[in-house]
């Protein structure tokens, strides 16, 4: 292979070259330090005077003497079945000491678009256990479903409990979880990967590390080493993979990063306008094809900055995603967890995954009834801060209690509470009937006879 | 004049475009790209250079591999066949694809838009001796249920028909020839940048009856008019859309996911065989056109997803046909055009996009139209398209462009999705610019008090955001009785008219007798309530009625007169016996 000493500038994580053959876009380019070392880099724009390389690693030791050996093909990832409990760097490399991985295939890792024909309707039920999840914003496979979250909120304790306790009742196909950590600490690492050798699940995933400290520009190829990964696993080897990409954060910012080196015209607060179209191209790796058995099911995890949902990052995130889980940093001050505030979270496959055959058929209904209750409360509250309790109605009081009993038996949970949707869907009932049985109007009257608590009892007592 | 080039080189590869040079093009040429033959198009020649957008992934292509011109523009097939396909946005027939490279889109495969070996009864409506030209009907052929009219291409003239055949077809075989030696097939390539031609436009003033309450009762859009419906991420965008393509009383639905999410094509492609026309009874596949440019699709073809839509959806137009076209998201398309402007270097606008935008999005809305088509026939495109605002900020170039242009403004707003108030269009900030032009309409057809009933509940609403207000500064139990009622009959239109679940079978759809009904039933409540009012009836008592509370049942009820006249009798018995009490 020809190496090349004809670098002519090194800007933040760009390194210019000049002089060199045609060298083909988004090329794999390997750099030899002085010392003999190796980076690895991505042609970023080619032409007949220059080519731009996108170098993974810091830039350091970088210099008008490293010599660029383009490779001649786009960047490739090895991947096999003996990957599963392997923990990797992220850029792909044994972590953990052991043996390379024994490659069954090399995989482009940007991965092609799924041809939209090809897709199946994802509309297979996830219980997570997890009552806010489960019976108001509820997760099927094949879903793209991220974790909004803020900095200091408990979102990792949340992503792991539903690694820990996501099922699809009464089903035992195979599963997988794949991990990809961009830019975590060392701390949230042991976190994550203690919970996985304490429950086994180690056995079962592929993690990737890109640490705080690794090099940013490597969090560009994390994720999708993490998707190609998942992929295989998925449509050539029948798993159900469950994929944590956290903190998508991070991604962007490294995006940025990369943006305002090359001197583009950023986009919205800096970020780059391209960042819709890359970010899509990480989040719609998910989903199922007709005719395969597995699945890929994706939950990231971004924190907002300044716990604003209008930053670009969750904006263009919720934009592409099949809905957010809110992560709320007032329930959290009272003490509540899993502090998930269903009113700005949403789960657009959900109706296709409830209701009669696949939860029970007053789910939709209980879930409505309970969104409209707590909002209603939760506006009320306002009103009550500005004229007091005793301006309410009746009506109102009893909202406002509604609101309160919701988030203290419905919204908070143990940590290693593990509900059925059965046990969810029957708390909201026992809740909804604090309120009078007129305000119930988002549930038709058969529903209500069938499983409203005070009708129960009637039909368990006689 | 210098010597023409057809085939030139790659001197430089950033992303979806890229450069080359010795080439002789003209703007717009589709060219092949590299080795692999990727297709691209010319978007500026500056010097020697010529600048490409490719239309497929570009990873791996080197300077010095070649270019060629085809020296056409970039063009739909238009013909047989069209109907309940699903293409990509330069109209590659997906399911092709996946026959031809399996489950995920790889790059350097092609695919014509139309079936070339397909056969079609082609019917002749014309007969020789017969003067025809541009745009004329010459015959028919039943593809799905509907009757696909074939029409002299406009490039082809006028002339007399000499010969005219009957019988099975496939789309490249002659059907017609003319005297002046012109050959027509059923056939026509139309180059998509390009609007198609027609006698005149008129003045849109028939509605297009949605289905929705909404938008039928508060803000109507006319068949050929144009609207947006902005709004932030999960506030009902594509459920709107997707409603509008099902239920609309529009003949042809060309749907076009521009940058968004596959499993919502998925969706329609489910969901769609499976349900009715309520017009026709057929499934409504079978009106239907599909173009998929997902979000993670290259996004040159993404950029070209819209022209492709709308030349289809003016095709099945100059047939004499009422069109409806969903363009879900027109955002996705304006950050298309600002991501292969920046790439181009060129001076950005207003952030970041380029300063031809407005110029394009209305040159896109002018596409819309009630028209008489060259045949004579009176045929429309109705464009609705969706805006995905960054941070929900209508503020931005996209939103504020658009709303320039369109008529009707279907606001969605956060907060009433946040409460499961769907759809969540804000009733204050919307509004209809055909409510005039379609007045006349609404009377003859609905009934002479539907607009007056309108203008009532619009009163209602607004009286209610005011005094909502006041409720918020001294509770409601402060206000004075009338106005208690008042905000309780609002209540009523927002839960019981304004609410529609697009997900009940039932509510999905509303007739306009069944939209006037419900708006009458809450008319007449509000009429007896001040009534009793005025009699003496305790406000708790009126506001509290029970016979009331199964009004919102009717929604999910598919016969619903009956019980709608039970429960209107029972209100009237027990108001009257508030009043007998007094
Ligand atoms: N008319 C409706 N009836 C019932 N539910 C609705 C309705 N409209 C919207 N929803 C709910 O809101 C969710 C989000 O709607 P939708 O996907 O249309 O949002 P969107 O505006 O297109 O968002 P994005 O910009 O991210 O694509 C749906 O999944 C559904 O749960
Ligand atoms: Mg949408």
């Amino acid at each position: 292979m020809k190496e090349y000493k004809t670098v002519t500038q090194i800007a933040g994580p760009l390194v210019f070259v000049e002089k060199t053959e045609p060298v083909g876009y988004q090329e794999l380019v390997n750099l030899v330090l002085y010392d003999g070392t190796e980076k690895r880099g991505q042609v970023l724009d080619t032409s007949d005077d220059i080519v731009v390389v996108q170098v993974f690693e810091t830039t350091t030791g970088i210099g008008k003497d490293t010599g660029i050996r383009f490779t001649g093909e786009t960047i490739k990832m090895p991947v096999g079945r003996d990957m599963l409990g392997r923990i990797l760097s992220g850029a792909g490399k044994p972590k953990d000491g052991g043996p390379d991985i024994v490659p069954e295939k090399r995989l482009e890792i940007t991965g092609a678009a799924i041809n939209p024909w090809a897709r199946g309707s994802p509309r297979q039920f996830i219980q997570t256990g997890i009552s806010t999840i489960d019976a108001t914003n509820t997760l099927v496979r094949g879903q793209k479903l991220p974790i909004f979250s803020g900095s200091g909120l408990p979102h990792n304790e949340i992503a792991l409990q539903i690694a820990r306790q996501a099922k699809v009742p009464g089903s035992d196909e195979p599963f997988a979880v794949v991990f990809a950590a961009m830019g975590i600490t060392k701390e949230e690492e042991n976190q994550f990967m203690a919970d996985f050798e304490r429950t086994g699940a180690l056995e079962h995933a592929v993690v990737f590390l890109n640490l705080a400290d690794d090099p940013a520009v490597e969090r560009i190829i994390t994720p999708r080493l993490a998707l190609t990964t998942a992929e295989y696993l998925a449509f050539e080897l029948d798993y159900h993979v469950l994929v944590i990409l956290t903190d998508m954060t991070n991604y962007c910012e490294a995006l940025r990063q990369i943006g305002a080196a090359r001197e583009e015209v950023p986009g919205r607060r800096g970020y780059p306008g391209y960042m819709y179209t890359d970010l899509a191209s990480i989040y719609e790796r998910a989903g199922i094809i007709k005719g395969k058995t597995g699945s890929v099911t994706q939950l990231s995890i971004l924190t907002m900055p300044g716990d604003d949902i209008t930053h670009p990052i969750p904006d263009l995130s919720g934009y592409i995603t099949e809905g957010q889980i809110v992560v709320n940093r007032d329930l959290h001050r009272k003490g509540i967890y899993p502090p998930i505030n269903v009113l700005p979270s949403l789960s657009r496959l959900m109706n296709l995954g409830i209701g009669k055959g696949f939860t029970r058929e007053d789910h939709k209904k209980v879930s409505d009834q309970m969104y409209a209750g707590y909002a209603e409360g939760v506006d009320l509250r306002g009103l009550v801060a500005i004229v007091g309790k005793d301006a309410l109605s009746d009506r109102d009081r009893g909202f406002l209690e509604f609101a309160d009993l919701f988030e203290n038996r419905f919204v908070r949970q143990g940590h290693d509470e593990d509900r059925t949707i059965a046990e969810s869907l029957d708390l909201g009932w026992d809740l909804l009937s604090n309120l009078p049985e007129e305000q119930l109007v988002r549930i038709d009257r058969e529903t209500i006879e069938k499983y409203h608590p005070k009708y129960r009892k009637a039909s368990t007592g006689a | 004049m210098e010597v023409k080039q057809k085939k030139g080189i790659l001197k430089r590869i950033a992303g979806p475009v890229v450069t080359a040079v010795n080439l002789d093009a003209h703007m717009y040429d589709v060219v092949k790209v590299g080795d692999e033959q990727l297709m691209g198009e010319v978007i500026k020649i500056t010097g020697d250079n010529v600048i490409i957008q490719v239309y497929e992934d570009t990873s791996g292509i080197k300077p010095g591999e070649p270019v060629e011109n085809t020296g056409l523009s970039l063009s739909v097939e238009l013909g047989p066949g069209l109907l309940t396909s699903i293409y990509d946005g330069i109209q590659r027939p997906l399911q092709v694809l996946v026959e031809k490279m399996g489950n995920f889109i790889e790059r350097g495969v092609t695919a014509p838009g139309l079936s070339h070996d397909k056969k079609w009864d082609f019917k002749p409506v014309v007969k020789t001796g017969d003067h025809i030209g541009p745009g004329t009907i010459i015959g028919e052929v039943v593809e799905t249920n509907i009757v696909h009219k074939i029409m002299v291409p406009p490039a082809i003239g006028s002339g007399t028909v000499k010969e005219i055949q009957s019988g099975s077809f496939t789309i490249d075989e002659v059907i017609c020839v003319l005297d002046t030696g012109a050959e027509i097939t059923m056939l026509q390539k139309w180059p998509v940048r390009v609007p198609r031609p027609v006698t005149e436009k008129l003045n849109p003033d028939i509605p297009l009856i949605t289905g929705q309450r909404i938008l039928d009762g508060l803000f109507p859009i006319a068949k050929g008019g144009t609207a947006a419906i902005p709004g932030p991420f999960g506030s009902g965008k594509t459920v709107t859309q997707q409603a509008l393509a099902k239920w609309s009383d529009a003949e042809i639905v060309v749907y076009i996911g521009c940058g968004e999410r596959g499993n919502e094509m998925t969706e329609v492609l489910t969901e769609f065989p499976e349900l009715e026309d309520p017009k026709t009874g057929r499934p409504l596949m079978e009106r239907t056109v599909l173009i998929a440019n997902t979000s993670n699709m290259p996004v040159a073809a993404r950029e070209a997803s819209v022209y492709t839509g709308i030349t289809i959806a003016e095709y099945f137009r100059d047939m004499g046909y009422d069109v409806s076209l969903m363009a879900d998201s027109t955002s996705r398309w304006a950050e298309a055009m600002r991501e292969i402007s920046s790439r181009l270097e060129e001076m950005p606008g207003e952030e970041g996009y380029p300063a031809y935008l407005a110029a394009r999005l209305s040159e896109f809305y002018e596409r819309a139209g009630r028209v008489h088509t060259l045949n004579k026939d009176y045929g429309s495109v109705t464009v609705i398209g969706a805006v995905s605002p960054p941070g929900g900020d209508f503020s931005e170039p996209v939103t504020q462009n658009t709303l320039r242009i369109v008529k009707c403004f279907w606001a969605l707003d956060a907060k009433l999705s946040q409460r499961r108030h769907f759809p969540a269009i804000n009733w204050l900030d919307s509004y209809s610019l055909y409510l005039e032009t379609l007045g006349p309409y609404y009377d003859q057809e609905v009934s002479p008090d539907w607009n007056k009933l309108r203008s009532w509940a619009m009163g209602v609403l607004q009286k209610e955001a005011e005094l909502q207000e006041i409720v918020q500064l001294v509770g409601s139990d402060a206000l004075p009785d009338e106005e208690q009622v008042t905000i309780e009959v609002a209540r009523m239109l927002r839960e019981i008219f304004l609410q529609q679940n697009a997900f009940d079978p039932v509510d999905t759809f509303c007739d306009m007798d069944k939209q006037f009904a419900i708006m009458k039933a809450i008319k007449q409540y509000s009429d007896q309530a001040y009534a009793a009012q005025k009699a003496g009836v305790m406000t708790p008592q009126i506001i509290g009625l029970k016979a009331k509370n199964d009004l919102p049942q009717i929604k999910f009820i598919k016969d619903y007169k009956p019980e709608l006249d039970r429960i209107l009798a029972s209100v009237e018995t027990e108001f009257i016996k508030l009043r007998e009490a007094v």
